[in-house]
């Protein structure tokens, strides 16, 4: 399998400078003030095969989103290396290639509402010279049709469309650059159930016919379980566990992994409510300072004396599967 | 069934709109006992918030109640004086809403606001108030209840300042509790956290709780009844684990299988076709014939509501048991 998308040792940090009282309270007392550092995104690699969809679950202020951006191209890393196709997705800063686009959470959001939607699917690939000014009404339809909409709203703007019909126009936007890849950021997360239903659909379908190679970022687990090959969890700026996703959902091998599934709402296979959800305890520590050892130690229920003091690294645990654990969970 | 504590009877809120006149909540009526978790249904719009919202009567204009009936321990509510209104709201009946920043004030520290819901309600002492608070506190599992009562809510997590809106909540001793979408916005492991701690709650308070939510999974966590909403109705109800495993309306069928855990992975999804119609410019008869694949010429008459055992559903054309999902453990 060769890799298309490769993330290599991504880290990103946002340093945001002391305020001036704080600065001024600093001298008073004769100290240095220090700038705050939030270790949103940690030494991740991570790859993905060409035509396959990689999940990448964790939970706010893990570091998914900003991940998803560096691998889109749209956020510089702190260091690392985001490359599609074996070239670099940014040189000097900017973004290098059109082959990766991005949808993101909130269309109300993302589209521009004084944009023509037919203006806004034929912006990109007008400015990049993917097609011409002749051409671009044919290319509308066309993108509009892919995602299931009528010609007819190449014409409105985005407060004419409801929210699943607007997250539409954002992927017939994306698409319409031609890309390879997809960084979806929670794209069905803000719409209702059975909006939910067509769009992961139309996602299916999609990847079906144009072989597009995806990177699908989600709190929902069912939602990742249902569109990924394979899924990587995050936690607090780390990827804690890789592998193929029905590997992953039957038999996790990191802590963090089992106690999230468990704590998930669910329906059983014959639609029986589950009540009996074990929460995790505690909360997400801050990305600002860091546990030591394994950032998961304060939560976890097999933690050791071990866990406090080393960082544990990602390792083969199983057929194509990485953990990060002192102590994988068997089976 | 135990006492009923909450009487709902055909509830009707209307929205005048320049589009039109929309019944956001059309005919409802349910009951919620004592110690009982309800938990109301529904997707964007179809009205499971302005239900809730107009039994505590904070529906202002273009809103009004056009008509119903809503008894809370056999004292009707609609209509009555501000004054009195003001007395239940906080102490019989509170309510937790989705965004606890929203709610909480942003200025006050939360012993300061602590005490503001105890003052509107009595004059209790000061050492009195903080001896309730860090209970109510600590009952809603925050650790260190003596350091987070001086804090000010922009120093706790999304998590923890939900908490407080339900300790402040709980705060009363109420005999109801209206929860809108209180996890919506939380982590999927604060949620658990909060969802087995929400039942804890209601078991020893012995509260009735109305909980609100787009999300089934979520409800059926917690809920022994569901009301399940559509276009300003409930079209179906009963025993939580009847309607998952058995729906009768078609739409409550479409919503089970619409869930990813209900299709084998990386198969297409069923989904319900089209959108939620538009509230000022509802269809006759039943609002959810022109997606629904059973319609017949039938459904453009209003469904009566069909009773069997503990549940009840509005369909012309109810559906027989689930299949169970494919593919799945």
């Amino acid at each position: 399998m060769t890799d298309f998308i490769r993330l290599a040792g991504i880290t990103r940090r946002f340093t945001s400078a002391p305020s001036l009282t704080e600065r001024l309270a600093k001298r008073l007392t004769g100290s240095k003030a220090h700038a705050t550092v939030v270790h949103a995104v940690e030494n991740v690699s991570l790859h993905i095969a060409k035509g396959e969809t990689l999940g990448l679950v964790g939970e706010s202020g893990c570091g998914k989103s900003t991940l998803g951006r560096v691998a889109a191209g749209i956020l510089k890393a702190t260091s690392g290396q985001a490359d599609i196709d074996a070239a670099p997705v940014m040189s000097n800063g900017k973004k290098h290639t059109t082959r990766i686009q991005m949808v993101f959470q909130d269309p109300f959001a993302s589209l521009n509402p004084r944009m023509r939607v037919g203006d806004t699917i034929s912006e990109g690939p007008l400015a990049h010279g993917l097609i011409t000014r002749a051409e671009s009404a044919a290319d509308v339809t066309r993108w509009l049709e892919a995602v299931g909409l009528d010609a007819a709203a190449a014409q409105r703007f985005p407060h004419q469309f409801s929210g699943g019909q607007r997250q539409r126009v954002a992927i017939a936007r994306a698409l319409a650059m031609r890309p390879d890849a997809l960084v979806c950021d929670e794209p069905v997360a803000s719409l209702d159930v059975s909006i939910q239903a067509q769009i992961i659909n139309l996602f299916l379908q999609l990847r079906r016919d144009l072989n597009l190679t995806m990177l699908f970022i989600s709190h929902d687990l069912s939602v990742v379980r249902h569109v990924s090959d394979r899924v990587a969890m995050m936690y607090l700026g780390r990827i804690v566990e890789t592998g193929r996703t029905e590997d992953i959902f039957k038999a996790p091998r990191h802590p963090y992994t089992r106690a999230l599934l468990e704590s998930a709402p669910r329906l059983a296979a014959d639609g029986a409510p589950v009540q009996d959800i074990q929460p995790i305890r505690g909360e997400l520590p801050s990305p600002i300072n860091p546990p030591s050892g394994c950032a998961f130690h304060q939560r976890c229920a097999y933690a050791q004396e071990r866990c406090i003091n080393e960082l544990p690294v990602l390792r083969p645990s199983g057929d194509q599967r990485e953990a990060a654990c002192h102590f994988p969970l068997e089976g | 069934m135990s006492d009923t504590l909450l009487r709902v009877r055909d509830l009707a809120t209307h929205f005048s709109t320049r589009a039109g006149l929309a019944k956001a909540v059309d005919g409802v009526s349910f009951n919620v006992a004592a110690g009982e978790i309800v938990g109301l249904v529904g997707e964007s719009g179809s009205g499971k918030s302005v239900t809730g919202y107009s039994i505590l009567g904070l529906i202002d204009p273009p809103g009004r109640i056009a008509a119903g009936s809503v008894k809370l321990d056999g004292e009707e509510l609609i209509g009555m004086p501000h004054a009195r209104l003001r007395t239940l709201r906080g102490r019989r009946v509170a309510m937790v809403f989705q965004d606890p920043m929203s709610t909480l004030n942003a200025v006050l520290r939360v012993s300061t606001q602590m005490q503001l819901a105890m003052l509107a309600h009595g004059k209790p002492s000061a050492g009195d108030m903080r001896q309730r608070s860090l209970a109510a506190l600590a009952r809603v599992g925050i650790p260190d209840p003596e350091r987070r009562l001086e804090a000010y809510p922009h120093e706790l997590s999304g998590g923890m300042r939900q908490r407080v809106a339900i300790a402040i909540a709980f705060l009363n001793n109420p005999a109801l509790v209206i929860c809108d979408e209180p996890t919506t916005a939380l982590d999927v492991s604060i949620q658990a956290q909060i969802l087995v701690e929400m039942k804890t709650l209601v078991r020893e308070a012995g509260v009735g709780l109305l909980w609100i939510s787009h999300d089934l999974a979520t409800v059926s966590v917690l809920a022994s009844r569901l009301l399940v909403m559509y276009a300003g109705r409930i079209i179906e109800e009963g025993p939580t684990a009847e309607v998952l495993q058995r729906p009768r309306h078609p739409y409550t069928r479409g919503l089970i299988d619409s869930m990813p855990s209900r299709a084998a992975p990386g198969q297409d999804l069923v989904q319900i076709p089209g959108a939620t119609p538009s509230l000022t410019n509802l269809p006759s008869g039943c609002a959810f014939r022109a997606r629904c694949a059973h319609a017949s010429a039938v459904c453009s008459t209003a469904p009566e509501q069909t009773f069997e055992g503990a549940r009840a559903w509005r369909c012309h054309h109810p559906m027989q048991a689930l299949a169970a999902a494919p593919g799945q453990p």
